[in-house]
């Protein structure tokens, strides 16, 4: 055994660095930082103590590559649906949402059905199957049948491509918020975030990832769910009082701004119906297919799978986390009306421009503390920040697994390799990940982070969900197929993104985008699976036929669970 | 690594064998067929529904803005309200509903099919 610095010590440096920086930057900070937020800080504070007590817990049980990356499958499925919950709502759902239906009210609802609709394609297709054929990774799935080295090498990069554009989007969330929230500076923000979420990968692997994701979502849906009902207590317990005060607000601030009353009466109405953010038909079915289809194919959410004892505990899993999803999805909604009644129509949320302070993100923590004052928005700022380490936490886990499992296990040491040697790779994976989200989010800084996530979800539409599933329910898919759809499908979805206005008009500055819809999912991923389709059925190689072959028995497998990896002693 | 004797080998290959004979034998099993029938019939008329539902809602977006913002009533909440939180409900509905048949039907079918054919 090696001998590592026990979390611990981890501990005492967050309590160090914590403090003073906070201290440093009330003193030194540019004046776009919040004021330092001390009922936010000690919040915070006592829930990275205590889920690093979890994680020291967590180090003790750790000692296989099962217990790392699936926490030895000994999660219960309800457990699981807490944590499915904890890892998908991020602080982009949380704050993005209710900041779109602060800004443009209706629209925001679409959103959140895109992110739900995913999960009911998750349970009746893949789920079970999943946990029945799988172990560590979505590749162990994928290549079932396959030949192991380039179809692992595939799921590998697909991986890693989702995970870091994903984590880059997380990361850059949270230098801005932790900025906002705390007071601190951005960089620091963002190393404190890199630095907790290798503690609590390296250290506790998936079991102290899990306890991480149930307590950020308990917390999360508790904040939530007593803010929605304290908005809908202040009109009665009406929903229709509350939209009606919206439109109110929404109207006057029109007319203050200027408008002509008919002008403002239509300003106000406008939050009640769908606006701009569908443009046309092409782009909204596109960008439907990249959220509903998306959510199927994101690595670290079908890891979790693998993480339960069995088929029946991973359906269970999922109805669990579909209902906490859909209800805080409806929680989000009441919340950015609520904002728009109590925080767009006080001066004390706005700056001198009319603008709210730091930012259209911050309209649920100014409503937080226009509903239960200073203490209640720390607890919230505290729950903002154990979001993204929760989700964080999650994606570095996936994307270890996929170098460590899928390259070197796999592929390098043609499965040959011992689990300590498997997992001193992860763990270094881990360092590595983390020092690459800490620069990379720290380079992209200025990026938007709604962009990165929905480009995440268009790659993983476009590349794992046709692999998957074909490898899953056609006889017929091959090695090459799916090498050669997948890669086509993850390769079009980026090159179309490059092509697209929002960065070849935004950001390298051309007149005209060559790709003229802003998501490329409508056209990559029926690429993806046509690619799968056609290679496979032109692919009269040795392999080919072995492939074929042994799809009855993978079938068996992937129905009944028969010969499914159980869970491990403890 | 631990030691390999010929004897812990050929038990090992015994055990592979005796698998793929299960396995061969719950491929013959008419009700192996049967389940794999109807839990894909199932999975796959829910799919369709799901995908109908909210496709059909994007579009309506897409083509129909202004229904949607058609108030219920005199009040202020409109037809695209209902619409919208419908497409969630109806999201955890057709979980539960798999859910429900799953745990109801198909595992006890799951589990006479394997063990009936051990032996």
């Amino acid at each position: 055994m090696i001998r590592r610095p026990g979390p611990g010590l981890i501990v005492l440096l967050i309590a160090l660095v914590l403090p003073t920086a906070a201290l440093a930057d009330a003193l030194t900070g540019p004046a776009d930082q919040q004021v330092t937020n001390w009922p936010a800080i000690l919040m915070f504070s006592a829930f990275v103590l205590a889920t690093l007590g979890i994680t020291r817990w967590a180090a003790a049980r750790t000692q296989t590559t099962a217990d790392f990356y699936t926490a030895g499958g000994g999660i219960t499925g309800f457990q699981n649906g807490l944590a499915i919950a904890g890892d998908y709502m991020s602080a982009a759902s949380f704050l993005g949402i209710s900041a779109q239906i602060f800004a443009d009210g209706y629209d925001g609802l679409i959103y959140s059905t895109g992110f739900l609709v995913g999960w009911p394609i998750i349970l009746f297709l893949l789920a079970e199957r999943l946990r029945n054929l799988g172990r560590f990774t979505f590749a162990d799935v994928a290549s079932f049948r396959f030949a192991q080295t380039p179809v692992r090498l595939f799921a590998a990069i697909s991986t890693l491509t989702v995970v870091i554009f994903y984590l880059i989007a997380q990361m850059v969330g949270a230098g801005q918020l932790i900025k906002l929230l705390f007071g601190l500076p951005y960089g620091y923000a963002v190393v404190i975030v890199g630095v907790l979420m290798t503690c609590y990968v390296l250290f506790g692997g998936m079991i102290a990832t899990t306890w991480v994701q149930i307590i950020k979502a308990v917390l999360l849906l508790g904040c939530a769910t007593f803010m929605a009902i304290a908005v809908l207590a202040s009109f009665g317990f009406s929903p229709d009082a509350l939209f009606a005060r919206a439109i109110e607000v929404k109207t006057q601030l029109a007319a203050d701004a200027g408008a002509t009353p008919a002008e403002a009466q239509q300003r106000g109405t406008s939050i009640m119906g769908p606006g701009n953010f569908i443009k046309d038909p092409i782009s909204a079915i596109s960008f439907g297919m990249a959220l509903m289809l998306g959510t199927a194919g994101l690595p670290h959410i079908l890891m979790r799978f693998f993480t339960v004892p069995n088929a029946k505990a991973a359906r269970k899993s999922v109805l669990w986390a579909t209902g906490w999803i859909g209800y805080f999805y409806l929680l989000t909604f009441i919340i950015g009306f609520g904002a728009i009644t109590l925080v767009a129509s006080n001066p004390a949320y706005l700056d001198a421009s009319g603008a709210l302070r730091g930012g259209g993100n911050m309209a649920a923590i100014h409503l937080a503390n226009a509903l239960g004052g200073d203490f209640f928005l720390g607890f919230v700022c505290a729950v903002a920040f154990a979001t993204i380490l929760a989700v964080v936490a999650g994606l570095t886990l996936s994307g270890a697994s996929a170098v460590s499992h899928d390259l070197y296990s796999c592929v390098v040491r043609k499965g040959e390799a011992s689990s300590a040697e498997e997992l001193r790779v992860s763990r270094r994976t881990v360092l590595a990940l983390a020092v690459i989200a800490i620069f990379l989010g720290i380079v992209f800084e200025k990026q938007n982070v709604a962009f990165m996530v929905s480009l995440a979800f268009s790659l993983a539409a476009s590349s794992n969900f046709p692999v998957l599933l074909l490898s899953i329910f056609w006889p017929g898919c091959t090695t090459r197929g799916v090498v050669a759809g997948g890669s086509v499908g993850l390769l079009l979805a980026l090159v179309l993104t490059i092509l697209s206005p929002t960065i070849w008009v935004s950001v390298f500055g051309y007149s005209e985008a060559i790709f003229p819809y802003s998501s490329p999912t409508i056209f990559s991923m029926p690429l993806a699976f046509f690619t799968i389709f056609l290679v496979s059925k032109l692919d009269r190689s040795g392999r080919a036929a072995v492939d074929r072959a042994a799809y009855p028995e993978q079938r068996v497998r992937s129905e009944t669970g028969l010969g499914a990896a159980g869970a491990s002693g403890h | 690594m631990e030691d390999r004797n010929p004897m812990a080998q050929s038990d090992e290959a015994q055990a592979a064998q005796d698998h793929s004979d299960h396995l061969a034998r719950i491929a013959a099993d008419p009700r192996y067929e049967a389940l794999v029938k109807r839990r894909s019939r199932l999975s796959w008329t829910l799919s369709i529904v799901m995908l109908v539902v909210f496709f059909g809602y994007i579009l309506l977006i897409a083509f129909n803005k202004a229904f949607l913002a058609r108030p219920i009533g005199d009040g202020a909440t409109t037809i695209g309200i209902p619409i919208g939180i419908g497409v969630i409900l109806i999201g955890i509905a057709l979980t539960g509903v798999y859910v429900r048949q799953a745990n109801r039907d198909f595992d006890p079918m799951v589990d006479a099919l394997k063990k009936d054919s051990e032996r």
